[in-house]
């Protein structure tokens, strides 16, 4: 039994077969093999061989013709390794003496060369490290080939173990199956966190390196309340846990019974809780759950993992779906919010030093009209379906609203003279998540219809913090007193004007933060689906006076330790089994 | 008849050492001969035909060489490996019989 230690970003616990994710998103399947299997899986390694040093040729041929000799001569290389008979001799070796897996082999020998080039000095020798890399993923891609499992192609209940999740990955996670994720990078806020919400399932992130000690159908046991993954464990932690699991369910059948009754506090006051999906299927959990409806719709989804860009009915298809599901409920769709780096038909950004900071979200879009009009058109289009509302992400100057508007004014114009439908009075908000813009709210007041505050990127721009950096993100968190005054300033600005403001970012799908964003104000929420009864039952245990003390007292407060355990305290007090 | 066994030592000339293309021409021009061959840098012993050890001599400008080959064509390969580590591994096509190897696995 070996228990390790990460950040708990989903709660719940998860017992289950591990399913080992490599860098690239491979499968890795099982390190050791059956006794019997060993010269089926020798010819699976020439194959595999055989067919890298075809791609390889291929490759050479090409650059050769295109750009010469010079640049081909790296391919060339390549192939020299992978006819090596020593590296394969050593890799035969391991699988027929040490019954490793030909994956596991590969990945073991290559890597050990990997490693003294690192060691030796000098640039043009270290370098070759990568060399040794691009043709391990080669290979490994040769030999996984067709039983390249793909997240997506997972047909039975596991954990998901990972380096890290990238958002395609995630986004070809198969929630039917996929009962917890534990990741060894990664803060709260990552992406990661975010889909392990979603989906309602225990997730751990930042747990440092360990995937090397995991095998796949290993049994682990993923604890998302205290960020703690056990691999192999023993029968006496299998027992507590397996007992933890049936007290979870008997709590969400609790909850469940809150679906028809309305958030509503005690004295009347009636708070629309919203949901946050990723996914058109996603829609069903708010449904299920009883959610007003759809504060948030993530696009993203739908630009990841492919080499094109969606077309127009590919985005209609999928807002069109959730509109539809939806019928008079409200959906807010949520257009592009990913980095250049994330979307592989654009040219990489060369200026790209902090991300989070650059070319990202509107300000890709607005330099991308085409493809940010192609997702407008659909949205446009999906309206005459539903409910639909827009919502431009990371606005930060009054001027990027306009230009953002403008475009979508193109857009409504082209499919009015195409005599397509679409709803004229299409309701289009922002987030709220730089400063900036919560300086400006007064005057963005009069140019949207709506507004809904992104707490996780308000923070990080607020605390210049790095939410995903394991060293830093201790300091990443809502309840810093900074944070709250933006939000009020926000949401004040927002009430004076009579616009209807709500928030979609983490800290309102956490029931420490209800009842002071209720105090501050607020009164309308949108969570990740599986918060969803919980927020509503703070709602209705709560009275809008109360709410205000709170609000009041937690802003004299000068730091974030000490509002934490006050609103932790106030919340034990009006729920004392709650586990904050 | 006895195998004949050849032994030459031989310096790295040129600015970057044995790296990546060298070790590449290297090693193919090592696999067209039969002799089995062995080059030692540093005390450290490799397989001539494997670019991937070849390269872990991580052999410098100045480093010594010493090449050594067993087998029936032993002679012909040091010779050739010699004339193609004091070219600077300057030549595309250092011999016909190198570039045959290319491909086979």
């Amino acid at each position: 039994m070996q228990r390790l230690q990460g950040i708990a970003v989903s709660p719940g616990v998860a017992i289950g077969e591990a399913l080992v994710v490599d860098n690239e998103g491979f499968r890795i399947p099982r390190r050791f093999l059956p006794r019997d299997a060993v010269d089926e899986e020798l010819g699976r390694l020439d194959r595999a061989l055989a067919a890298a040093a075809a791609e390889v040729q291929r490759n050479r041929d090409r650059v050769q013709t295109q750009l010469g000799d010079e640049y081909a001569a790296i391919f060339t290389a390549h192939l020299q390794m992978l006819n090596d008979r020593r590296l394969r001799e050593e890799i035969v070796d391991l699988i027929r003496n040490r019954h490793y897996s030909p994956e596991y082999a590969v990945s073991r020998s290559l890597r050990r060369y990997a490693k003294a080039f690192q060691e030796i000095e000098g640039e043009y020798m270290s370098e070759r490290a990568n060399d040794i890399f691009d043709i391990e993923k080669r290979i490994l891609r040769n030999l996984l080939g067709q039983r390249r499992e793909e997240l997506s192609q997972v047909t039975s209940p596991v954990l998901v173990l990972a380096r890290n999740l990238t958002p395609s990955e995630t986004a070809n996670l198969n929630p039917q199956f996929v009962l917890g994720l534990a990741t060894e990078v990664g803060g709260p806020g990552s992406h990661t966190a975010i889909v392990a919400e979603g989906l309602g399932i225990p997730a751990v992130v930042g747990i440092g390196g360990f995937l090397t000690d995991v095998s796949g159908g290993d049994t682990v046991i993923v604890d998302g309340d205290q960020g703690m993954v056990i691999l192999s464990p023993d029968e006496e932690t299998l027992a507590r846990y397996r007992h933890e699991v049936e007290e979870q369910r008997s709590l969400a059948t609790k909850l469940e019974r809150l679906r028809e009754l309305p958030a509503e506090t005690t004295d009347g006051q009636r708070i629309q809780l919203l949901g946050n999906i990723e996914f058109p299927a996603e829609v069903h959990q708010c449904l299920d759950r009883g959610a007003d409806g759809i504060g948030l719709y993530r696009t993203e989804f739908l630009y990841l993992g492919r080499d094109d860009d969606p077309s127009e009915d590919a985005h209609h298809a999928a807002y069109a779906e959730v509109a539809e599901t939806m019928a008079d409920h409200p959906v807010v769709i949520r257009t592009l919010d990913l980095g250049a780096d994330k979307l592989r038909t654009l040219p990489d950004p060369e200026d790209e030093r902090n991300p989070f900071l650059g070319l990202r979200s509107i300000r890709l879009a607005l330099k991308n009209r085409d493809m940010f009009r192609t997702q407008l058109r659909a949205i446009l289009r999906a309206s005459a379906h539903g409910n639909i509302r827009l919502m431009f992400p990371l606005i930060g100057t009054l001027m990027e609203l306009r230009q953002a508007k403008m475009v979508l004014a193109d857009a409504m114009e082209d499919l009015e003279e195409a005599g397509i439908a679409f709803d004229r009075d299409m309701k289009v908000g922002m987030m709220v998540e730089v400063p900036a813009a919560v300086v400006m709210m007064d005057m963005f007041v009069h140019e949207v219809d709506f507004f809904s505050i992104g707490t996780n990127d308000l923070i990080q721009y607020c605390l210049a913090v790095d939410r995903s950096n394991k060293d830093v993100a201790s300091l990443y968190t809502a309840a810093d007193p900074a944070v709250l005054r933006l939000i009020q300033m926000a949401i004040n600005s927002a009430n004076k004007a009579g616009v209807p403001i709500s928030m979609c970012g983490q800290m309102c799908g956490s029931p420490m933060y209800t009842m002071l964003l209720l105090g501050l104000g607020l009164r309308s929420m949108s969570v990740t689906p599986s918060a969803v009864p919980e927020i509503k039952r703070v709602c209705r245990t709560v009275a809008i006076d109360q709410c205000q003390r709170v609000a009041e007292h937690a802003l004299k407060l000068d730091n974030a330790r000490d509002i934490k355990t006050y609103l932790k305290e106030e919340l034990t007090k009006v729920f004392p089994e709650f586990p904050v | 008849m006895e195998t004949p066994v050849v032994e030459r030592i031989v310096t790295v000339v040129g600015e970057h050492g044995l790296h990546l293309r060298p070790a590449e021409r290297f090693s193919r021009l090592a696999m067209s001969f039969e002799s089995e061959i062995e080059v030692v840098c540093d005390g450290v012993c490799v397989d001539a035909k494997s670019i991937i050890n070849v390269l872990t001599l991580g052999a410098a400008p100045g480093a010594e060489l010493r090449l050594k080959a067993s087998g029936a064509d032993a002679n012909e390969a040091v010779d050739a490996l010699v004339r193609l580590v004091q070219s600077d591994f300057d030549h595309q096509q250092i011999t016909s019989r190198g570039a045959a190897a290319d491909g086979s696995p």
